[in-house]
C-alpha cells in the first residue's frame, strides 16, 4: 500500500474516466520526451573540468580557427539524463527475446566487457613497441587458433572489421588467387537468390559480376541450375550455410567439388556459423574462405549497429593471399611480431593488400575469446544445439497456425511466409508491428527475398523453454486475431511503443540529415 | 553452462514436441563425412574466475599507456575519457540493441545518431555526415570511391604524408574498381608536387591535416585548383581533437572530410574498434553517392518528431550489386561514445582540450629539440611532430622502452625503405604531465649521448 505525505493510503478512484489527453510536457510518465541535444545544450556549458590553458604558445601558423563551431555542451547530470532517457526508447536483448533472423541476438555476457576493459588490452596503442604488447599478440594468436580449430582451416585473417568487411577480404583473396593464376576471364560469381545483399555488393567491389542461382522447392540451391551455370568464366560461388532460409545445404560437398572442378573458389558466408559451431567444421565441407561474425556467433555486443568484427578463415589454396597485417615469429622465435608492410611478408605469402589501419578489432577479440573460453568445446557445441533446438521448438509450436516456408526441420532459425495472413488484410509488416505492442522485437521481415512476406525467427540458445512458450503463445494469439478479422488493430500498431509508425517515405523524399538552427532564430 | 537456460528435462520435452528422437536428428542434413563425433580439440568450459585469471595474465604482459610516460600517436591518441561515457555506453539498451531497423522501439539509437551526424558536420565544417564508418582508414578509402562515382573519373592522388595505413587501405579498396590511385613521395616539409598532379581527369586529391608527421596544411589553394579542374578535395584527419583549434576542412574548401574519431570518447584498444567520421557537402549528387548508414528526421502517425534510417536505396540490402558500398554496419557504440564525450565537452570543453594538447606538444617540442642530436622537423603542428635523430629512430624507441618511456613511432615502421630511418613521430596530449615531459627529455638525452 502506498502512502501519501499525510500518511493516508492512496485511494483508487474507480468512477473517473481519464479519457485520452496530451500531456503538457510531451512525456508519458516514465516514457519521457527528450529534445535534441542542440535544443537543450549551450555553447557556454561544459561537463568536463579541465585545467586552464597557459595561453601564448602557438605553433599553428595560419591554421588557427577563428569562428565558432556551434557545438553545445551539457553539464554531467544533464548529459546523464539526456542519454539515459534516450536509452529507454530502445529495445534490447537485455529486455527480452530479440528474434531477428540472421542477426543472432544472443546474451552478451558482462565478463566479456570486463575483460575487454583490462588496461592491458584497452589502454595499449597499436603502434607502441612490439615488446610491450606481446600479451596482446598472444591473445590474437589464441583467438586465431580457436577459429582455425573450429573451422578446420589452416589460416585466418584477423583484421576485417565487420562481416561485410570479411566478405571483402575473402573475395579479394579469390580475385588475387585468380590473378596469380593469370585467369583474367573469370569474373562471374554465382550467388543464390536468397543471399544477403552484401554478397553481390562485395563481389562487385572485387571487379566481379554476379549471376543468381534459384532455390529449389526445399529452399536450397537448385543443383541442376547450379551445374548449368558452371563454366570457365566462373570465379566462384558465394554461399551462406546454413542458408538464409535457416536450412543446411545438403549438397554442399558436391557444390564445393563442382566449383573446384570448374576452376572456381568457394566463398562461404559465415553469418550463420552459430548453428553448427562445435558440430560441423566448414573446412570439412570444402570451403576456401569464410568470414566469422564475432558479433553474432561469439556474442560481442551489437551496440545498436556495430562495431562488429569479421575474421576470415582460408583454405591452403587462398592462405598465401591473406591481407596484411598478420602475426609472425621473430627470427629467433622468441617473440611475436606483426607483419605490417609488403616487405615483412616472406615465404609463400603474397598478401593482396591491407583492409584497414592497424590490426583489427582488438576489443572484439578479447570479448570473443572470453566467450569461447567460458563455453569451451563442450559449451560451444551445446550452444549450437540449443539454438537449433529452440528454433525447431518454435517451428513445431507455430507450424499448424502460421505457415512454414518449407517442409521439415530447420537449423537455428525458423522461416514462415505470409500465407496464413491471406485475406486477413494484415501484412507481414502489420504483424511485426503488433508484436512490438506485445513487448517483443519483431522477427526479420521480408528477408530472404525468395519467400513471400517472409518472417525469419531466430531465438538463439539464450531463451528458456518457458520464455519460448510465452512468445509462441503471443504469436498464436496474434495469428488468431488476424484470422478473426481484427485488421485495424494490426494496421494501427504499434500504439504502446515510444513512437507510432514513422513516415519513412517522407524521410527519404525530404531528407533532413542533421539539426539546423530554427529559421526565425537564424535570421536574427 | 551459465549462459544456457535449457535444462536436460527441457531439452527432452522439446525434442518430443518436435518429434525428433535426439538432437542428432536435427542435424541429418549435414553430410555424414562432416559430422563430428565428439567435441573439437579445444579446452572444456571454464568458470568466470578461471577465464578472468587467464585473460588477466595476458593483459599483464602488455604495458598500458597510462602506466608510463606515453608519446605514441600516428593515427591513435591517448586521451582522458570521462567515466560517464563508459557508463552510458554500457547501458543495456544501447549495448545490446541491434541496428535500428524498427524505429518505433529504437529512437534512442536513432536520435543519438542524428545528433552524432550533426556534431560531425559542425566540427568538420561540412553540411552533412553519415552515421559513421568502421574507422578513419576505411572512411578514407570509401571517400575516394565516392569521389570517383560523383565525378565519374578514375584517377585519385594521395599526398605522401597521408597515414601509410590509410593509403594502403585506400589502394586496396580501389584496386579492383578500375580506379588508379597514386601517392606522392612522403614529404616532411609540405605538399610538394601534389598540385601539379591535378588535371581534368582527376577525381580527387586526398590530403591529411595534421598529416602523419603532425604538420598542418592549409587546403584553400589546392581546393581552388582542384575545383577549377572539376576534381574533389578529400581532407583527412586522424586526430579529431585538433578540430577544436584549427581551421575545419569545410572552411578550407574541402568537398569531403573523413577521419578517425577515436580521440574523442574511444580508448586506444590496440587499434580497434574505432569510429570513422565521414562528412560532405550538401549536394544531391554527393548524398546519393554516400556510403554507409544515415539517420534522418521524420514524423510518426501522430505527427510527433522521430528518426529513422533513411536513403537506404543506396545500400546493399536494397540495391545489392548496384549499392554504393558493401557496408552494412556502422561503428554504432563507438559513435555513441564519441557523441557522449563531445556532448560533455561542448564547444567550450573541446576548445580548451585542444588548447591543452597544443600547449603540451609545444612544451615537449621545445624540450626535445634542445637535446643534442635532435632536430625538430615540423614548424606548424597541433599535438604531434617529427624529429630527426642522430641514431636510427627504431633503436632509440627500443632503448627508451628500457628507460620506461614509450617515446613515439619510428617513421620507418610506417615507411620502411623510404630513407626515413632517423625520423621519430612524437605525440603529446593533455594526459602528459610535466614530469612525463621531463622523463622523456632525460631518457632521450641518455639514449642519444
Amino acid at each position: 500500500m502506498s502512502m501519501n505525505t499525510q500518511g493516508r493510503p492512496t485511494r483508487i478512484e474507480h468512477d473517473i474516466d481519464p479519457g485520452g489527453y496530451e500531456t503538457l510536457s510531451g512525456s508519458r510518465g516514465l516514457d519521457q520526451a527528450e529534445p535534441l541535444l542542440f535544443e537543450r545544450g549551450s555553447l557556454e556549458v561544459t561537463g568536463v573540468d579541465l585545467p586552464t590553458p597557459k595561453g601564448g604558445l602557438n605553433r599553428l601558423g595560419t591554421m588557427k580557427r577563428e569562428g565558432p563551431i556551434g557545438l553545445p555542451g551539457l553539464a554531467e547530470p544533464e548529459a546523464m539524463r539526456h542519454y539515459v532517457r534516450l536509452s529507454r526508447k530502445n529495445y534490447a536483448i537485455d529486455l527480452g527475446l530479440y528474434p531477428l533472423g540472421s542477426c543472432t541476438m544472443k546474451h552478451n555476457p558482462r565478463l566479456n566487457e570486463k575483460m575487454a576493459r583490462l588496461p592491458g588490452f584497452a589502454d595499449i596503442h597499436p603502434l607502441q613497441p612490439e615488446k610491450t604488447v606481446q600479451g596482446a599478440y598472444k591473445l590474437i594468436e589464441e583467438l586465431a587458433r580457436w577459429l582455425m580449430v573450429l573451422t578446420n582451416t589452416p589460416a585466418v585473417a584477423m583484421s576485417p572489421k565487420a562481416g561485410a568487411h570479411g566478405e571483402l577480404c575473402g573475395m579479394m583473396a579469390i580475385r588475387a588467387a585468380l590473378d596469380a593464376r593469370g585467369e583474367t576471364g573469370r569474373r562471374r560469381v554465382l550467388v543464390p537468390e536468397s543471399a544477403h545483399g552484401t554478397n553481390p555488393a562485395t563481389a562487385v567491389q572485387c571487379g566481379f559480376f554476379t549471376d543468381e542461382i534459384p532455390a529449389d522447392k526445399t529452399g536450397r540451391v537448385d543443383m541442376e541450375a547450379f551445374k548449368a551455370k558452371l563454366g570457365d568464366d566462373v570465379a566462384g560461388i558465394m554461399l551462406t550455410n546454413p542458408n538464409t532460409c535457416g536450412l543446411f545445404e545438403r549438397d554442399i560437398k558436391e557444390i564445393a567439388d563442382l566449383i573446384h572442378e570448374a576452376g572456381g573458389y568457394f566463398y562461404c558466408d559465415g553469418a550463420n556459423f552459430n548453428a553448427i559451431v562445435g558440430r560441423v567444421r566448414p573446412g570439412d565441407l570444402g570451403i576456401d574462405a569464410m568470414h566469422i561474425n564475432l558479433h553474432k556467433t561469439f556474442s560481442t555486443p551489437h551496440g545498436g549497429g556495430g562495431p562488429g568484427s569479421g575474421p576470415t578463415v582460408f583454405s591452403e589454396a587462398l592462405a598465401p593471399f591473406a591481407p596484411l597485417p598478420f602475426i609472425v615469429k621473430t627470427a629467433d622465435g622468441a617473440q611475436l611480431k606483426m607483419a605490417e608492410n609488403d616487405g615483412d611478408a616472406d615465404g609463400e605469402a603474397r598478401p593482396f593488400g591491407r583492409l584497414t589501419a592497424f590490426h583489427g578489432q582488438m576489443g572484439m577479440f578479447t570479448r570473443a575469446l572470453t566467450y569461447m573460453m567460458s563455453h569451451g568445446a563442450d559449451g560451444l557445441k551445446q550452444a549450437s544445439e540449443d539454438a537449433v533446438l529452440n528454433a525447431n521448438y518454435i517451428l513445431a509450436r507455430l507450424k499448424d497456425v502460421m505457415t512454414p516456408a518449407f517442409d521439415g526441420t530447420c537449423m537455428h532459425e525458423a522461416l514462415f511466409d505470409d500465407r496464413f495472413l491471406k485475406d486477413t488484410g494484415v501484412t507481414t509488416l502489420d504483424f511485426a508491428k503488433a508484436m512490438i505492442d506485445e513487448g517483443y522485437h519483431p522477427m526479420t521481415m521480408y528477408f530472404p527475398l525468395v519467400v513471400h512476406g517472409a518472417m525469419l525467427i531466430e531465438p538463439t540458445e539464450t531463451e528458456s523453454k518457458s520464455g519460448l512458450d510465452r512468445f509462441c503463445d503471443v504469436l498464436l494469439g496474434l495469428a488468431a486475431a488476424a484470422a478473426a478479422g481484427d485488421a485495424d488493430r494490426f494496421r494501427a500498431a504499434p500504439v504502446h511503443a515510444p513512437m507510432r509508425r514513422l513516415d519513412e517515405t517522407r524521410a527519404a523524399r525530404q531528407p533532413v540529415l542533421r539539426w539546423t538552427p530554427p529559421v526565425a532564430e537564424a535570421a536574427e | 553452462m551459465r549462459y544456457l537456460p535449457l535444462t536436460p528435462a527441457d531439452r527432452q520435452d522439446m525434442l518430443k514436441r518436435i518429434g525428433a528422437a535426439s538432437i542428432d536428428a536435427l542435424f541429418t542434413d549435414v553430410p555424414e563425412a562432416a559430422r563430428l563425433d565428439g567435441p573439437v580439440d579445444l579446452p572444456m568450459h571454464q568458470t568466470e574466475l578461471q577465464v578472468e585469471r587467464a585473460l588477466s595474465k595476458l593483459a599483464g604482459e602488455n604495458t598500458p599507456a597510462s602506466s608510463v610516460p606515453f608519446f605514441v600517436g600516428a593515427g591513435a591518441y591517448k586521451h582522458h575519457v570521462p567515466a560517464t561515457v563508459d557508463h552510458l555506453i554500457q547501458r543495456s539498451e544501447f549495448l545490446t540493441a541491434y541496428t535500428p531497423y524498427q524505429p518505433e522501439i529504437s529512437q534512442g539509437t536513432l536520435q543519438t545518431l542524428f545528433e552524432f551526424q550533426t556534431q560531425v558536420a559542425l566540427m568538420t565544417g561540412m553540411d552533412v555526415a553519415n552515421a559513421s564508418m568502421y574507422d578513419g582508414s576505411t572512411a578514407c578509402g570509401e571517400a575516394v570511391l565516392m569521389a570517383a562515382r560523383v565525378t565519374k573519373r578514375k584517377k585519385a592522388v594521395l599526398a605522401g604524408s597521408l597515414h601509410p595505413h590509410y593509403a594502403a587501405t585506400t589502394k586496396t579498396l580501389a584496386k579492383y574498381m578500375d580506379i588508379a590511385v597514386a601517392s606522392t613521395a612522403p614529404d616532411l616539409d609540405g605538399l610538394a608536387g601534389i598540385a601539379e598532379t591535378i588535371d581534368d581527369e582527376t577525381a580527387c586529391v586526398v590530403i591529411q591535416t595534421p598529416d602523419v608527421f603532425g604538420r598542418l596544411h592549409d587546403l584553400t589553394e589546392i581546393s581552388e585548383k582542384a575545383h577549377k579542374h572539376g576534381a574533389l578535395v578529400i581532407a583527412v584527419f586522424t586526430e579529431p581533437v585538433s578540430l577544436g583549434l584549427v581551421k575545419s576542412p569545410g572552411e578550407m574548401g574541402a568537398d569531403i572530410a573523413v577521419g578517425e574519431g577515436q580521440g574523442i570518447g574511444v580508448g586506444l584498444n590496440f587499434g580497434g574498434p574505432y569510429v570513422g567520421l565521414f562528412a560532405c557537402k550538401n549536394d544531391r549528387n554527393f548524398i546519393r553517392n554516400l556510403p554507409g548508414r544515415l539517420a534522418g528526421e521524420t514524423v510518426d502517425a501522430d505527427g510527433r518528431r522521430g528518426y529513422v534510417l533513411t536513403l537506404s536505396t543506396r545500400e546493399q540490402h536494397i540495391r545489392r550489386d548496384k549499392a554504393t558500398s558493401n557496408i552494412c554496419t556502422n561503428s554504432g557504440l563507438c559513435a555513441l561514445a564519441f557523441t557522449i564525450h563531445m556532448t560533455l565537452l561542448g564547444e567550450k570543453g573541446l576548445t580548451t582540450l585542444a588548447q591543452l594538447n597544443h600547449e603540451t606538444a609545444c612544451d615537449l617540442a621545445d624540450r626535445l629539440s634542445a637535446v643534442a642530436g635532435v632536430e625538430l622537423l615540423t614548424d606548424t603542428f597541433f599535438n604531434e611532430f617529427a624529429l630527426r635523430l642522430t641514431k636510427p629512430a627504431a633503436d632509440v624507441v627500443d632503448a627508451l622502452v628500457d628507460r620506461g618511456v614509450l617515446g613515439g613511432v619510428p617513421a620507418s615502421r610506417l615507411y620502411p625503405g623510404e630513407g626515413l630511418d632517423d625520423v621519430l613521430i612524437v605525440a603529446a596530449t593533455e594526459t602528459n604531465t610535466p614530469e612525463d615531459l621531463a622523463a622523456f627529455e632525460t631518457a632521450l638525452r641518455e639514449v642519444l649521448a
